[in-house]
């Protein structure tokens, strides 16, 4: 099966690109970074704020199952509807400082459009770091499921 | 650390991406392997003793020929090290296509 969201890392550098088809047309993909209530359901995050144009900026906040709050937030560079958003990112409370991020939106039919989000990091260990996170992450959730189930087996 | 040993290193090189796809489904020799290319012989030796070194590759004697097989355990470290990522960006885009075609059909 073809997979849909492709992500491309070559090794020793300092950005990723991530592809994704949608069966949406251009204008309603769009739409989906533009309006705040629709980036809040799809990105499950607080919006705080978001201004669509050159010199704007946004803040996102999300509050993990432990109740802690995390913020993210940037500097928007570019923003031509229905093309390209250029932005910074950045996760407040990690160290990993901002990255670069250039969203190009294309039509493919008038019902399916296609997003290339390319992502250039500050050094090649931090890229590695954050493309590890979710790695990481997945070996932790195994290893507190694990704790767990062995935790009733002594319970 | 060897560099050359670095599996990552060792996949970020279009030619030895292209050894890896042809031995995926035949273990051949290393002629055979040499003829699906233009480079000289000499440059695909040196790629076959990298992915060698790295593990990607095993070889193995059969008869007087060598033979390169894929090895699947080290190929399946590399799918799964950048899989969830991929993942966690397909789980987002998924949503974000399901919450589209409700507005879509809601206006």
């Amino acid at each position: 099966m073809e997979m849909k969201t492709k992500v491309h890392a070559e090794n020793g550098k300092q950005e990723i690109l991530i592809t994704r088809e949608f069966d949406l047309p251009l204008e309603l993909l769009f739409k989906a970074y533009v309006e705040p209530e629709i980036v809040e359901q799809w990105m499950g995050t607080k919006v705080l704020k978001l201004e669509n144009k050159k010199h704007g900026g946004y803040q996102f906040e999300t509050t993990d199952p432990m109740g802690n709050k995390h913020g993210f937030s940037g500097a928007i560079h570019e923003f031509t509807p229905n093309k390209r958003i250029t932005r910074t990112f950045e996760m407040e409370n990690a160290n990993f400082g901002a990255q670069l991020e250039f969203l190009e939106f294309e039509k493919l039919t008038d019902d399916t459009s296609k997003l290339v989000m390319h992502v250039v990091y500050r050094s090649v260990e931090i890229r590695d770091q954050i493309l590890q996170m979710p790695f990481v992450q997945g070996i932790n959730m195994a290893h507190s499921k694990l704790e767990s189930v062995v935790g009733k087996l002594k319970a | 650390m060897n560099l050359r040993r670095d599996v990552f290193q060792a996949i970020a090189d279009p030619t030895r991406r292209a050894i890896l796809v042809l031995v995926a489904s035949q273990s051949m020799t290393a002629g055979a392997i040499a003829s699906n290319f233009d480079t000289a012989r000499p440059t695909v030796s040196k790629h076959l003793q990298i992915l060698t070194e790295c593990e990607l590759l095993r070889q193995e004697q059969n008869g007087r020929e060598v033979h390169y097989h894929l090895n699947p355990v080290k190929m399946k470290e590399i799918a799964d090290f950048i899989e969830p990522f991929r993942k966690f960006w397909d789980d987002r885009f998924n949503k974000l296509e399901a919450i589209m075609k409700q507005y879509k059909t809601n206006k």
